[in-house]
């Protein structure tokens, strides 16, 4: 009997890469649902118009690289891009913006560089800070709380494919800055944190609303740690450089400075610390390199929120770092063992 | 406006000086271009890319006089490699140039030779002894296979043979 | 209990992988009766062949010598079983890490076994030196894997501090070492003893696998019967590969074996339980090595279990005596899931570093043709025992930059295959580190020709430049010499011509 000759080792891998893009979905629905409480069928409105872009951006680009198109869009990746993409943009947001996002992050951010790992930048973030740069106006189309209620389902969809409100809304009329935007306005304005704080759209961890979308993103992003998809360095570090300047200006003036709580459930804290941040293919390799790359996006951002001219800046903290990941990887090797 | 300008002028001659005090103070300690082409090539100087040696052919590539498919030792892999660093189109190796290789060592017929001395003289690295009128041989562990002796030689008494028996 | 000595540190990475020794530890190892035909290859150690020394035709006895080792790193090479040498012949023949082709005695064995031989007159001399050649020519080898000469380990020159037992077996399916443990426990310990004089050792270590319950008990006990007080037991955590003795020496001493080096640096030797119960066999009876266990499991098979095959017994003969492959099995392996290697036939003998064939159905393999680009989780570097950076290492092996290669340690990788495991794309790693190896090497190979090349041509063009140097001299020399003898004899003409026109001038005046 004759056998087939394959090469060592036999044994069966323990995952795959489908499998790990599937868990970060599955790890997101709890925030999806959260949010859908809190601020209407927005986010799912817009879900519709990404994965089909996502997809389709995908599927040019690889025939146009002449690779496999099964292979190649069932690795899940686009998937998990656009829906990133969908949790960073407003609710209310046209389908036109929500697609070139995504196509920008899925074609640009990347295909181009080469497809599946070979991504200097993180995609989703590309793709985010395109429309912002270039959109300013519609990505700051946020719902309050709750007050999506005149606006169902159907006037979601009217929004976004027809850029109609019903009769009696306007833009400006339904949506309304964050909370971080808020706090940056009013302290320009002279006034201090005491007396924002107490404003209706704060609640006791951050911003109403979006407090609990955090904290179902954090329990999300335990859920990643233990199944072993992402480790503790990225999220840590990230956390440990916003949160540690954060305390520390918080307790020399707390009446300039936010505490380190709001911090935390505020903005895209806990989105970036679990699930932008730790994207693999444009995060440092070495365990070192990446306590080092999470600081510098937690510093970064803290101080683009605090001195800056945005008012959460975690999309340009990945994309800072993500240029300074191959000198980190270089210098951050560790010792061989026997060496 | 002025406090504007003088602090982007200020940026930029500050970062200007960061820059090129790195540029001094990190220095790569990299080759020259033609060091490291040279590196890329056998290094054996057979010159059968038509240059007296490895370096000439490595200065004319770096003038970007010479194509990258002439050295038949080095194969496709130098030609990939020449072609990655100079940003050169590969193409296929050019076949009239010969076929030295590193894996082939020569071997004088020791019947045949008559010690004219030619093929000593012409090899590049000192592998053949012998004196004029008396035997030669090569030194096995000395020849790189760049088989310059073999068209001197007036009665055809050098082959080449594979170094890994 | 096994006494509890502290574990220095864990090795770094590695995985805890399913054992599957089950399978085949459920019966007491069984013993092969003596197929009709043996092969025995004459690379039975790591290091140069031995040579033949027997002829077609030739009758053997039952621990004759029938290969002489060729080199300083070597053991002799005995017939299993008597009978007729029936040819020597070219054939593929498993070592520790691959197939190769080796000569092989091959022997039609008797119908009956005949009776063991008698230990010879002082097959066990007092002297160290004459008990290192008495290894050698029993043909003890490590039985680990490697099969590196015992008597080299043993004789190193260099001073030795603590012998390892290894008795970890940490690759799933392989259960010998564990049998034999529960089995032969003293001889294992007196094989060690003898050890430890050879090699002036003043400790032994004696480490087992946790999970290993009853060779844990059965060694226990017999380390407190041996009442030796060098002798220490360890129960060390089963991660693969914690058996590696690299990891071993780091868990156990929390010392790291130089790159590139042995043990023995260290002042360390590690020998598998398998060769200490072959030493112990051969210094009481005088019987060379002719037989070992090896562990036949996996799916594939119908009866698993481990079996003490004679040395030149085919792995078909092994399979058949376990009941032989079933329907199921789809891969044929030598050695363990990890580290082993895929056979074609199971036509292939035995040496003496075969300790496992595995059959496993294609449920339980990786399949190999699904691969996605690496993503750079970083998994496998936090999985490698040895610290490396399989990412990196990936990507300077598919770039060919052979000097990064270097750099980033591609020589101490021990191809574990734990890489391999938790790569979510599913990247033949090992593989590739196993091929850039030997890309590597030959690069290297080539270097080396072309630095010797170059320096031999900047030589030569010194010595032509001199030679033109010495040649333009001696013209010069010669034109000056020329030009000094046109002077000389222009001046000693015109001084002559003075004279003759003196004398002309004057005939009759006076001097």
């Amino acid at each position: 009997m004759v056998f087939p000759l394959n090469p060592a080792p036999h044994a069966k891998p323990v995952t795959a890469v489908p499998i790990v893009m599937r868990r970060v979905l599955y790890a997101l629905l709890p925030a999806f649902a959260v949010y859908c409480w809190n601020f209407g069928p927005g986010i799912a409105v817009n879900l519709m118009v990404a994965l089909p872009a996502a997809l389709l951006g995908e599927a040019l680009m690889l025939r146009a690289r002449a690779r496999d198109l099964r292979h190649g869009l069932t690795d899940g990746s686009a998937i998990v891009t656009a829906v990133l993409i969908v949790f960073a943009l407003p609710p209310l947001a046209p389908w036109w913006l929500t697609a070139l996002a995504v196509v920008v992050a899925v074609v640009i951010g990347k295909q181009l560089f080469g497809g599946l790992g070979a991504n200097v930048f993180n995609p989703a973030m590309v793709g985010y800070v395109t429309v912002l740069l270039s959109f300013p106006a519609e990505m700051t189309q946020w719902l309050p709380p709750g007050g999506h209620a005149e606006l169902g389902l159907v006037g979601h969809l009217a929004y976004a494919f027809g850029g109609r409100l019903p009769e009696g809304m306007s833009v400006d009329a339904v949506t309304q800055a964050t909370a971080l935007d808020v706090v940056k306005q009013e302290l320009a304005n002279m006034r201090t944190i005491e007396e924002i704080r107490v404003g209706p759209m704060f609640g006791d961890l951050g911003s109403r609303g979006w407090q609990w979308i955090n904290v179902s993103i954090a329990a999300g992003g335990l859920l990643l740690l233990h199944w072993r998809i992402i480790r503790w360095h990225i999220p840590v570090a990230v956390l440990a450089g916003l949160l540690i300047p954060a305390a520390l200006l918080h307790l020399i003036d707390t009446s300039r400075y936010l505490s380190p709580v709001f911090h935390l459930f505020s903005g895209a804290t806990l989105l970036g610390a679990f699930f932008i941040a730790t994207d693999p293919v444009s995060a440092a390799a070495t365990s070192k390199g990446r306590l080092i790359y999470g600081a510098g996006i937690g510093a970064l951002t803290y101080g683009i929120r605090t001195w800056g001219g945005y008012p959460d800046g975690l999309a340009f903290a990945v994309l800072l770092m993500n240029a300074s990941v191959p000198i980190l990887d270089r210098y951050t090797q560790p010792r061989i063992y026997g060496r | 406006m002025l406090s504007g300008t003088l602090t982007l002028l200020g940026l930029a001659v500050g970062l200007a000086s960061v820059l090129l005090l790195g540029d001094r103070m990190l220095a790569s300690r990299e080759n020259t271009a033609v060091e490291r082409v040279e590196r890329i090539l056998p290094r054996i100087h057979c010159g059968q890319c038509g240059y007296d040696g490895c370096r000439p052919y490595a200065q004319a590539l770096v003038a970007g006089t010479a194509s990258i498919n002439l050295c038949p030792p080095g194969g496709e892999e130098t030609i990939r490699q020449l072609a990655e660093l100079l940003g050169a189109e590969p193409l296929a190796l050019a076949a009239e140039r010969g076929r030295a290789s590193m894996e082939r060592v020569a071997h004088i017929d020791e019947d045949a030779c008559i010690g004219c001395n030619l093929c000593a003289r012409a090899c590049p690295v000192d592998a053949i002894i012998g004196i004029p009128q008396m035997l030669h041989t090569i030194i096995a562990s000395a020849c790189t296979g760049c088989e310059r002796c073999l068209a001197p030689c007036p009665v055809d008494c050098i082959v080449m043979r594979p170094r890994h028996a | 209990m096994p006494e509890r000595v502290k574990i220095h540190r864990k090795f770094t990475g590695g995985l805890p992988l399913r054992p599957y020794k089950a399978l085949s530890t459920g019966a007491a190892a069984s013993r092969l009766t003596i197929p009709k035909r043996l092969c025995i290859s004459m690379q039975q150690q790591s290091g140069a062949p031995a040579m033949a020394c027997v002829t077609p035709g030739e009758r053997v006895e039952r621990g004759q010598l029938i290969g002489v080792p060729t080199a300083t790193l070597g053991a002799a090479v005995h017939a299993s079983a008597c009978g007729r040498v029936h040819a020597l012949e070219q054939r593929p023949v498993p070592t520790g890490s691959r197939l190769v082709v080796a000569d092989c005695v091959v022997i039609d064995t008797d119908p009956e076994p005949g009776p063991a031989s008698a230990p010879g007159a002082d097959h066990w001399p007092g002297d160290r030196a004459g008990r290192l050649a008495a290894i050698r020519r029993a043909g003890i080898v490590g039985l680990g894997g490697a099969a590196f000469p015992t008597a080299d380990k043993l004789g190193c020159d260099r001073a030795c501090e603590t012998l390892i037992l290894n008795g970890a077996e940490c690759e799933p399916y392989i259960s010998c070492d564990d049998m034999l443990m529960r089995e032969t426990p003293d001889s294992i310990l007196a094989g060690a003893a003898i050890m430890l004089e050879i090699a002036c050792a003043s400790r032994c270590i004696v480490a087992i696998e946790r999970d290993k319950i009853r060779a844990l008990e059965t060694m226990a006990d017999a380390v407190r019967r041996f009442a030796d007080e060098r002798f220490t037991m360890v129960a060390i955590p089963t991660i693969y590969p914690a058996g590696g003795e690299r990891q071993l020496v780091e868990m156990l001493l929390g010392l790291e074996v130089p790159s590139g080096g042995h043990p023995i640096d260290i002042g360390v030797v590690c020998q598998n339980v398998g060769t200490a119960h072959a030493l112990a066999n051969f210094v009481a009876s005088g019987q060379p090595l002719l037989s070992r266990i090896v562990t036949v499991t996996g799916r594939g098979v119908e009866a698993p279990q481990n079996v003490h095959a004679p040395i030149g017994a085919l792995i078909g003969d092994l399979l058949a005596h376990c009941g032989g492959l079933n329907e199921r099995a789809s891969r044929l392996i030598l050695g363990g899931n990890m580290m082993g290697y895929s056979l074609p036939t199971a036509d292939i003998p035995i040496t003496k570093s075969t300790n496992c064939v595995v059959a496993l159905t294609a449920e339980d393999v990786r399949d190999d043709t699904t691969e996605w680009p690496c993503i750079r989780c970083g998994e496998c570097a936090a999985a490698c025992p040895a610290r490396l950076l399989p990412q990196e290492l990936l990507r300077a092996a598919t770039g060919r930059r052979f000097e990064r290669l270097t750099a980033l340690g591609l020589v101490d990788c021990i191809e574990c295959g734990c890489c391999d495991v938790v790569c979510p794309s599913h990247i033949l790693l090992t593989a590739r580190f196993r091929a850039a190896k030997i890309e590597l090497a030959e690069h290297r190979a080539h270097a080396r020709l072309a630095d010797a090349a170059d320096e031999r041509y900047l030589r030569r063009k010194d010595r032509q430049l001199r030679e033109a140097d010495a040649a333009r001299h001696e013209q010069d020399e010669l034109k000056a010499r020329l030009a000094g003898d046109e002077a000389s004899r222009r001046a000693a003409l015109s001084a002559a011509v003075e004279r003759a026109r003196g004398r002309k001038r004057s005939p009759d005046e006076p001097e």
